[in-house]
């Protein structure tokens, strides 16, 4: 088997390199899906497993959701590892009836006999121009269902290292993809794969001194881009990249948090009900005597996501988050 | 030979372009329903087989009694009983060999037990002092499934990948009359007919869905016919006659193992109690319609047969019953014992490790028990 030299990768090819090695490295391991096949998955990230592996290991299902993540329940009660793709994060929520009364709690109500290792892969956010059902960040109602693992990879490495961590899970990992960072390319070596990171651990991306950035996904590169660029105003700021929603990484975040006294969460998905209410919550609650400001959020709007020509006013951008910087300083003066 | 070395056996390849591609004749489900009891075929029935069937059958009522009661008494928070469906819970249950797997629904306790499932474990769930109750793996049973046709998908899964590792596994899957209108109902049988899993599923008509009868669940012949749409063949039986549902069902199982892939199955039965001890179900039916299928009882049916043939009497009667008061003592003195139950349990298997959140609050809630235990002291 040759490999081919992709120097540098995009998120893509490494997710479809962490699935390929997986499945290589594991015979339980079975790709499943719409379009996963032949096609190679609307975003080709399957692309190659099933000339590779057989149609057998990398199967095109009938199109319905609650249909194959049911059956990937079944597939690994007998001992497969099923990777789903669901097509697009709109869409998953036809499968939400089993992810949240099967596959969350199989582990839980059969006291531990049935442990269930699916990894449910959902392309997710916005930015892609996509039309409506296309860009929603659900990532709000997986976090809420215990039983589930909640990640996000920002990165090429981190898209192969944590896909490989999804896959060896013995517990469901829900996987979300950023979809708009699938073709984002870094100096990844294929041929040498980072090392499998451990799901639960976030990383800080840039040291600062002046206030954290607590972000994840599709809100790095913004986050890294609002860093670089406050460095003119003479904020030197930290970035979070959480990199699993659940587990969450309090000791990470809050450590940075202590250092930097202020904190802002970033992401795409509504405020209201969103991740950065809870992350704002735990962070007060652990670092209040540290914070010379309230933790601020900058979200998207609480609105159905918007159609492609006005989805650049709802998703943050590097200006919103500047702004919200701003602010964490005039708070701390007042 | 594995199932991958005969992929185009288990999966044929589509035809270039649509063409209705099977004559739907063999897939349409008999005229009405099959029956053997009362027939001249009851005669062919194997002696050992009717006994079987009989002994079961009267433990099956007899636990749904004890049950019932327990409920009364406090002893179990629900239960769904399933006095008149005895036949279909044992032939379920009988037509499996160990290697297989059973997939029940919330009603489908005594197939459960009937599979060999400690009862008060298959209790366990409807008691309330944990979900699940059995170790699934054990007896390749299930868990009990409580929201409705969700376990169908898992039973055409776990067929599937056995079929795959070159197990000769079939997946019997169980379903109300009302969990036919689900969505899952649908999806599992179209990824079953489209995978040729082996898979059977039965169809419990017991003509209600806790007050919906089943002219408002569905405007189809009968629930039989959706079998034709999806491409497999769809099978009606009397399911109130143990030996047409042992025949109907073991049928199935065997075209499954063969490699002919999914049936499904519909028995016409009734439910002759009240769907769960919460139920009014004087609400929505008359006493007389009741009292008719009362007339049809599995029991008495198969009684007759045994009867006649000379392979039962007075004696073999009494030691059925009597077989079936020692299962209800049994599980009345066990399920008169409170439970033990270990609340630190809540925090054990939600993952393989627990999150730092869940230590924070598993160390949270042993404080309070430690506070709780010296505050009695
Ligand atoms: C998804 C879902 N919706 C609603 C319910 C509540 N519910 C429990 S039993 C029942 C009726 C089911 O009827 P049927 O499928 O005919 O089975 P039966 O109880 O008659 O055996 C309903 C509506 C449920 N358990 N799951």
């Amino acid at each position: 088997m040759t490999t081919v030299a992709l120097k540098p990768a995009t998120m893509a090819q490494a997710l479809t390199r962490a699935m390929r090695d997986a499945m290589a490295a594991d015979p339980t391991v079975h790709v499943m899906g719409e379009d996963v096949g032949t096609l190679g998955g609307v975003f080709r990230v399957t692309d190659g497993l099933a000339r590779e592996f057989g149609e057998d290991r990398c199967t095109d299902t009938p199109l319905a959701e609650a249909g194959i993540l049911g059956a990937a329940v079944g597939m690994a009660m007998y001992g497969l590892r099923p990777v789903v793709e669901m097509q697009f994060d709109a869409f998953a929520y036809p499968a939400f009836e089993q992810l949240i009364s099967h596959v969350s709690r199989m582990r839980n109500r059969t006291r531990g006999a049935m442990p269930l290792p699916i990894t449910v892969r959902v392309p997710y956010g916005g930015g892609i121009g996509g039309v409506e059902h296309h860009s929603d960040s659900s990532e709000a109602y997986y976090m809420a269902t215990p039983g589930l693992h909640v990640v996000t990879p920002a990165t090429v490495a981190d898209a192969y290292g944590l896909l490989r961590a999804a896959i060896a899970s013995d517990d469901p990992v829900v996987f979300l993809e950023p979809k708009r960072l699938y073709w984002s390319k870094d100096s990844w070596n294929p041929d040498e794969p980072s090392a499998v990171e451990p799901i639960g651990r976030a990383v800080v991306r840039r040291p600062g001194r002046s206030a954290t950035l607590i972000t994840y996904g599709p809100s790095l590169p913004v986050c890294l881009e609002a860093a670089q660029a406050a460095e003119a105003e003479g904020w030197d700021l930290e970035v979070v990249d959480l990199r699993s929603l659940v587990p969450f990484d309090d000791e990470t975040v809050c450590a940075s948090v202590r250092r930097t006294g202020r904190a802002l969460v970033v992401h795409e998905s509504g405020g209201f009900g969103g991740p950065g209410g809870e992350i704002a919550a735990r962070v007060t609650e652990r670092c209040f005597h540290h914070l010379e400001a309230p933790v601020l959020r900058v979200a998207g709007f609480d609105i159905p996501y918007p159609p492609p020509m006005l989805e650049r006013h709802h998703l943050p951008g590097v200006d919103r988050v500047l702004d919200a910087v701003g602010r964490l300083q005039w708070e701390a003066q007042r | 030979m594995t199932v991958m070395e005969q992929r185009g056996a288990y999966r044929p390849t589509p035809p270039p372009a649509w063409q209705p591609r099977t004559d739907p004749a063999p897939l349409l489900p008999d005229a009405a329903p099959y029956r053997v009891l009362g027939t001249e075929a009851a005669a062919q029935a194997d002696p050992g087989l009717l006994r079987r069937l009989y002994a079961q059958l009267v433990r099956g009522r007899r636990y749904n009694a004890q049950a019932t009661a327990l409920t009364k008494q406090g002893r179990l928070a629900v239960y769904p009983s399933s006095v008149g469906q005895e036949a279909c819970e044992v032939a379920a249950a009988l037509v499996l060999e160990d290697r297989d797997w059973l997939f029940p629904s919330y009603r489908d306790t005594l197939a459960v037990v009937a599979r060999g499932v400690d009862p008060v474990q298959a209790l366990t769930l409807l008691r309330g002092d944990w979900h699940t109750g059995y170790n699934p793996r054990e007896h390749r049973v299930a868990p009990l499934c409580t929201p409705l046709a969700t376990q169908l998908p898992h039973a055409v899964g776990l067929a599937h990948a056995a079929r795959l590792k070159g197990d000769d596994v079939v997946a019997l899957a169980m379903v109300g009359d009302g969990g036919t209108s689900e969505g899952d109902f649908h999806e599992a049988l179209n990824f079953a007919a489209v995978w040729q899993a082996p898979v059977v599923f039965l169809v419990q008509n017991n003509g209600f869905a806790i007050s919906v009868p089943l002219a408002k669940q569905t405007a189809a012949p009968s629930l039989a016919h959706k079998a034709v749409g999806y491409g497999m063949p769809g099978r009606l039986v009397d399911g109130n006659d143990a030996v047409a549902m042992y025949d109907v069902l073991s049928e199935a199982v065997r075209h499954a193992r063969a490699g002919g892939g999914p049936t499904l199955v519909e028995a016409v039965t009734y439910r002759v109690e009240a769907h769960t001890n919460a139920d009014d179900d004087k609400r929505y039916r008359a006493d007389s319609e009741v009292t008719a299928w009362r007339e049809h009882d599995p029991i008495d049916l198969l009684e007759k047969e045994l009867t006649a043939r000379g392979l039962l009497d007075e004696d073999g009667i009494r030691a059925a019953r009597d077989d079936a008061e020692t299962l209800a003592a049994d599980l009345r003195a066990r399920m008169n014992q409170d439970p033990a139950l270990d609340p630190m349990d809540l925090f054990a298997q939600v993952y393989a490790e627990p999150t730092p959140q869940l230590r924070e609050q598993r160390a949270q809630l042993r404080a309070e028990l430690a506070a709780e235990a010296e505050g009695t002291h």
